[in-house]
Parts: C-alpha cells; structure tokens; sequence
C-alpha cells in the first residue's frame, strides 16, 4: 500500500522539485482515496456474502418491508375496514409486488449489489429490538448515537498511550541498562493481556472493594446538573478505563519503541552527528525520530486499527455505551441488522484511518513527495 | 539438537526466559493430565449437565482453601447416602407386612459458618400404598424439631432449605440458619453432633426406602462451584489444553506464513507484490472481530471454525506490512546484492538472508501472538460466543461476568480463570523476549 519500493532514488532536478509538490501530494491523496474506496467495497461485499450465507440479510429485508405494509395498511382508513382474511391476502399481494419492485425475487448475485449498495450507505432499515436512546429504531440512528462515546474513550487513551510510551522510550534509549530500563524490559511481557483484562482486575479492586471509582457506564445515573458536574462524572468514569488501557500496553510499547530507537541510534549518521558534538535533542529529534517518522506513523495506525475491533469487548466489560458495547447487545438479541451495520461500520472506520496514514504519509515521507505516489496502486 | 542445547544454555542466562519456561512446561502438563484425567466426551458431558450431574454440589461454592485464611471456617459440603451405607438404616418388622424403616443422619458440625442449603432425596419401592416419613432434627443440645412428615412417591425431594413452614418453629430464622443457631446467640453456629432422624413406615413387605441427605457447604474443592452447582475445576483443567492449542497452532501458522509472505512479495515484487498488497488491503479493512462475531452467530461456534477464520485473516492484515517495510530496507542491503552476484537462488536469498535477517526486530510481535490468541478465544467467549461444548477459561469469565460475580463478591470465580490465562500469556511472552534478546545481535547484552 505505500508505495515505497517505487521510490527510486532519482536525481530530480531542483525546479521540478519545487513546483509540483502540492499538485503531487494532492494526486497522491486522490488516487489513495479512490483505491481505499474500492477496498471499501470490497470490503463490505464480503462482509454481505458473510452475512447473507445463511440468509440473513435476505430475512431482514423481508421481515422490513413485510412491516412497511402493515404500518401502511393500519395508517389507511379504508383498508383498516378488511376482515383479517382479506387484509392477508392484500397485504402478500402487496408485499409480492414491493419484494419484485425491490429486487428481492431476483437471482443472489444481483441482489448482493443492491444490500452493497444498502451497505454502504448505511440503509440497513430497522433494528430488531434495540433503539436509540432518542427512541429511534433505524440502525444507522443506532450507530450514530454511539460512535461518540467510542471515540472520546478510544482517543483519549489511545493518544495518551502512545505519546506517553514514545517519549518514556525515548528517555529511556538515552539510559539504556539502568533500573528503570531494565524494569521495562521486564515488564514488557505483562502486555500480553489485553486491555478489557486488565479492566476487570481493576473494576474488581476499585470499584468492588474499595469503591473509589464507578463499576461502569459513561455518566452518572442520573446525570448530574450542570455542564461541568457531566464533564466532572464522565472524567470520573473515564478513569478505569484509561488506566485499563495504558496498563496493558504501556511497557510492551515503551520496550518496544524503546528497542526501536536503541537500533536506530546505532546508525552511522547517528554517529557522526554525535562526533560532530550536537546534543542529544538535536540528535534525537533530527537523526533518530525523523528518519523513523514512517514507521512510528504505521505504527501508530496499526494501533488505532487494533484498537477500533478491540473495542468491544472493553466496552462490555466496563459498560460504555459505545459501539462496541452496542456489538454486543446486538449479539445478546441477535439482532442482525445492527451486526452488519456495525461491521460496515467498523470497516468505514478502518479504511479512514488508512487514508489519513496515507495522508500522512504524503506529508512526512519525502519520497512521495518526489513522485512516489505516481505509481501508487 | 546442539542448536537447541545451546539456545537452551543461551535462555539459562534470562531468569524471566526460565521462569516463562516453567510456567509453559507447567500449562503442558497441566493440560495432559486434564485430558487423561478427564476425556473429551466426559468434559463436555459434565460441563453441559444440568441438575442431575450436579445435585450434590453446593451453589456458587469458594474454593476449599479459603478456609486456611479465614478464622471463620466455612462447611463443606456432606453427602450420606443409605445406598452406601447401608447401617444408617435400621428396619423392625411390625407385622402384617408393615415395618418401620428408621434413618439417622448423624454427622460432627464443627464448622463456624452455616451450610448454603439443606436437602432430603427420597427414593422408594412400592406398588400401591405409600410410604410414610416423619422427619426431625436433634440438636447437641438435645432439642428436637419436628420438621415434616410426608407420604412418598417413588422419587421424592424435601428441600429443607425452602421450607416455608420451618422457620416458624425457629424464631423466623431461615432453616439451614435456624436448625444450627445457637439458641443463645442466633449468629453462632451451636457446635456438636447433630442428628437428622427419618422414621419411615412401609406398609407392604416388598417396600422400601432410600435416603440422601445433602449439607451443602460454603466450599467445595480446589476451586469452588458456580452459579450451576458445576466444580469450576473442571472448566479451568479443560481450559489449558484448549488455550495452549488454540494459541500455539493459529500464532505459529499465521506468523510464519505472513512472514514468507512478506519476504516472497517484496522480492519477486511486480504482480506477486499486487496480488499480496491488494488482498491485504481489502482484508485490512475486514474488522476482525465483527467477522468472527457474525460468522459464530449466523454459521458455527466450533472452536475450530473460528480458530480458522481467525488463522485465515490473520496471515494478512496489519502484520504483513510491518514485516515488509522491514523486508524493503532489507532488500537493498549490500550483502543481498553480493548473494545475487554470486547467483544464490531465489529460495536461498529469501529463506537464508532475508528472513533470517528481520527475525531479530520481529519477534517481540511474532511472540505476543502466542498470548494475544489465546486472549481472543477468550475475548469471543466473553461476548458469548465462546464454543458451545467445551469448558474454556473464557466461557467461565462469561458466566460469572453475566451472573455478575464481581458485584456479588463472588471474585474467586473471575480471578482464577483469570490467573491462568494470565500466566499462559505471561509465561509465552517472557520467553518470547528472551529469546527475542538471544536472536537479535543488535539487543544481545541489553
């Protein structure tokens, strides 16, 4: 995906450098855009084939427009006037008719393009049994409302995790072989557990033994009045969550990142920047982070990626209204529609975060910046 | 094998590296021992049998051992059965094919807490008419309450615990409270022999009846009951060979083929490198877990469905790129130029010098693989979507989860699944740095 065996190391001349840059990095985001579109679909095909293999997608599109036309006929005067006998034999008639309108009589093959195409824009009709908590029962409602919470708690661990890890390796690479470093290095392995484990541990020692912290939710019940009273509760119910995060990853990704400098700092150039006397910042910052800047940039991607599924199992264990906890509820009540409108969700969620790596990518890889990006997909 | 005496000797020199050792050669045996001690089928029986496999165990019992940390020590559980022995049992003919058939319970509470629960199992033999029980308890102290007396079918159950008519008869305690009060201080258990006396009268020759009385404890074995009656041991024997395969099997197969992936696609490049690169992107965008969570909903919950879907999308996706970014700066190298100069074919440059050149700065994520899919066996039990035969450490975590165990107190039930997953992960990981430090010349002495 980022095309980086393409960038040869050409002699490009100083003025064609100069003049296309931002005609380049604009091409390059275009045709990285258009390519992670088509994955997309793709993407949401296959998840479609997953879902419809046993028919399911199929039952849900029925099961919807079957209750259309019941709400239709109890809206009508008229026919509200049938004998249960008559209104049957109307409402299949009916329903005949809207399942051809609809495609839905049609061979597989033609059919998957049109829940593609339902798919992708988020058209998945109605959820079984679960509704927002504005009392909506269309599953991109659903979906809408509990992206925000995802995002608040995902994000803020997620950034706090990453940048704390990176500068404590930093620090770290500096001192190699002292305590602290040999701290990390033992405790790298504790990261094996993941975050919802770890969130357990600490419910059960916060919140069940020495309730100092709430054993879940995103707010108190009922919220508090006031905004800073809200803010103040979610910040409090944010805390063992947080912490569940960073206590599982943050020594793997210290040790890591750690190991990962302490290579890169035993470069020639790295070298030669000491011999030339610059400090260990300017060493740092110019010799040690900027030429690793595209990996630290992946890196710190993958992350995001793994985090967005690992979502939901965290968000059950500490009852976040998010996403992943509504995944879950979808799962309880087997409620499909919700399932594949999260899937297609998580898979939009994905390819975004693809796009903006490759964004930034365009921005901090110089060698997209002299044509890369050209050869692209 | 010198190769392996000698990394062996190399790992001697980690103490983490030995003690993960232990800790893996432990989870070994601990898993052949649960499937030579208890075989599949018997697993998968005991695990999905409901009330009759475990009518004699307490509910939602602590662990046996619990009693070494508290002053207060709680019963376990006592079963009598006239079946067994049969001198509890004690018959005088009375004539005219009737004869009284008197049981004596007899047992030492010596135990500070109250039982969870009592109960009385009758089995008896007649044609028509049915026998007759009187039942009463006698104290240390010689008190003795009238308890019930009943007619019984062929197969009967006096719970005494639900009892609703007892607690009258003891100032308004619950039965399995009251029966052992002290009647000084209702709160302290009145310490002696206590006596459960069932006079029974049979009025026909070939009658007969059987008793089972059940004191269900506050502990029970190694590791306690849960909300089923069912012995949590067996779950957590079961749940070892269960993770150590799932782990060992998808980590290794799906790392080794991401990783001659990588290598092939970034050295034959051209359409071998599309081909890869587009395959990974779509699957990239597959999320994992709402795959697996569909297709355990809509297909199969067998643990070897999922375990290959996981395998199948885990060759691609987020590891493959790292490992090629690696293999791009490896390619350009000067001793891989030397290697083609001298005409080293394709398979010798890809398994001798490419590979074998990113194994050092790969491993800390090739061995985190072993742990992260154990943890996502039990990550997918937890949303209850865990195999739907076997007893995994995943599948207890869900139940006590849903019986909210940790609201309840209940924490032996979470933490010691808990524990073992985390020392299987634990163990994988310690080794896994070690031999991380041993392989990478860069790191050695770190």
């Amino acid at each position: 995906m980022l095309s980086v065996e393409t960038a040869r190391e050409r002699a490009v001349p100083a003025a064609r450098r100069s003049g296309g840059n931002l005609w380049r990095i604009t091409k390059y985001t275009l045709v990285k855009g258009t390519t992670l579109l088509i994955t997309v679909i793709i993407a949401v095909y296959l998840t479609i084939l997953i879902a419809n293999m046993g028919g399911y997608v199929d039952k849900m599109r029925e099961s919807e427009l079957r209750f259309q036309i019941a709400e239709e006929i109890n809206q009508n005067e008229e026919l509200r006037l049938l004998t249960v006998q008559e209104r049957k034999t109307y409402e299949e008639e009916v329903f005949r008719v809207r399942a051809k309108q609809l495609g839905l009589d049609r061979p597989f093959i033609v059919k998957s393009f049109i829940y593609l195409w339902n798919g992708l824009t988020l058209n998945l009709g109605r959820a079984i049994h679960l509704t927002s908590d504005a009392g909506s029962a269309y599953v991109d409602n659903i979906i809408g409302e509990r992206l925000a919470p995802t995002l608040l708690v995902m994000a803020s661990s997620q950034l706090l995790l990453f940048f704390s890890a990176m500068f404590f390796a930093l620090f770290l690479s500096r001192r190699y072989g002292s305590r602290l470093d040999r701290l990390v290095v033992a405790m790298a392995p504790t990261s094996a557990a993941p975050a919802w484990f770890y969130g357990i541990f600490l419910i059960m020692i916060f919140a069940a033994v020495l309730h100092w912290l709430p054993f879940g939710g995103m707010i108190d019940a009922p919220p508090p009045p006031g905004f800073w009273a809200k803010v103040g509760s979610i910040i409090k119910h944010l805390i063992l969550p947080i912490s569940a995060f960073v206590a599982s990853s943050f020594w793997l990704s210290s040790y890591y990142w750690r190991t990962f400098f302490l290579i890169h700092s035993s470069e020639d150039y790295v070298d030669m920047a000491k011999a030339k006397g610059l400090t260990g910042r300017a060493i740092e910052r110019r010799y040690v982070l900027r030429p690793t800047l595209p990996t630290i940039i992946t890196s710190f991607a993958m992350t995001l990626i793994g985090l967005w599924t690992g979502a939901i199992v965290f968000e059950t264990v500490f009852n976040w209204p998010g996403l992943g906890r509504l995944t879950q509820q979808a799962i309880n009540m087997f409620d499909t529609p919700v399932i594949v409108g999260v899937t297609v969700i998580y898979a939009y969620l994905l390819a975004l975060t693809l796009f903006l790596l490759d964004i930034a990518y365009a921005i901090v890889d110089p060698r997209v910046k002299l044509g890369g990006g050209e050869n692209g997909s | 094998m010198r190769a392996i005496r000698n990394l062996l000797n190399q790992i001697k020199a980690y103490p983490s590296a030995v003690v993960g050792l232990c800790i893996i050669a432990f989870m070994i045996t601990l898993s052949i021992y649960a499937v030579i001690k208890i075989p599949y089928r018997e697993a998968v029986r005991l695990w999905k049998g409901g009330e009759n496999v475990w009518i004699e165990y307490p509910r939602n019992a602590r662990p046996e051992w619990f009693n070494l940390f508290y002053k207060e020590k709680q019963p376990v559980t006592i079963v009598m059965k006239t079946t067994e022995t049969p001198e509890l049992k004690t018959v005088t003919d009375l004539g005219n094919g009737i004869a009284a058939q008197d049981i004596v319970f007899e047992f030492d509470y010596q135990y500070d807490g109250f039982p969870a629960e009592l109960s009385l199992f009758f089995t008896s033999k007649f044609t028509t008419a049915r026998p007759n029980v009187e039942i009463k308890w006698i104290t240390p102290d010689g008190r003795e309450i009238n308890m019930q007396s009943m007619s019984l079918r062929p197969s009967e159950a006096y719970r005494i615990s639900q009892d609703t008519r007892l607690p009258r008869r003891l100032n308004g305690l619950q039965p399995e409270k009251g029966l052992f009060a002290d009647p000084a201080n209702p709160n302290k258990v009145l310490k002696g022999t206590y006596q459960l006396v069932v006079s029974g009268l049979v009025f026909e020759p070939e009658a007969n009846i059987e008793a089972t009385f059940v004191l269900y404890g506050k502990v029970h074995g190694i590791a306690g009951t849960d909300h089923l009656r069912r012995d949590i041991s067996v779950a957590l024997l079961w749940g070892a060979p269960v993770a150590l395969s799932v782990g060992l099997v998808v980590a290794v197969g799906t790392s080794l083929t991401t990783m001659c992936l990588a290598a092939c696609a970034v050295w034959f490049g051209g359409w071998i490198d599309w081909i890869i690169r587009r395959i990974n992107e779509i699957v990239m965008i597959l999320p994992l877990l709402p795959i697996l969570i569909m297709i355990g909903l809509f297909y199969s919950r067998s643990i070897i469905v999922m375990m290959g879907c996981t395998a199948l999308l885990g060759i691609f996706g987020s590891g493959i790129l790292s490992y090629r970014s690696m293999f791009l700066q490896t390619k350009t190298s000067g001793y891989i130029e030397a290697a083609r100069a001298y005409g080293a074919s394709n398979f010798r440059i890809i398994f001798r010098y490419l590979i074998p050149k990113v194994i050092p700065v790969l491993i800390p994520g090739f061995v985190t693989q072993v742990p992260s899919y154990v943890f996502l066996e039990a990550t997918l039990a937890v949303l209850g979507l865990g195999d739907k035969d076997l007893p995994t450490w995943g599948k207890l975590l869900n139940d006590a989860y849903s019986e909210g165990a940790l609201l309840t107190g209940h924490f032996y039930w979470v933490v010691e699944p808990a524990v073992l997953l985390v020392l299987t992960g634990f163990g994988f990981a310690m080794v896994g740095f070690a031999l991380d430090r041993i392989f990478n010349p860069r790191l050695r002495g770190l």
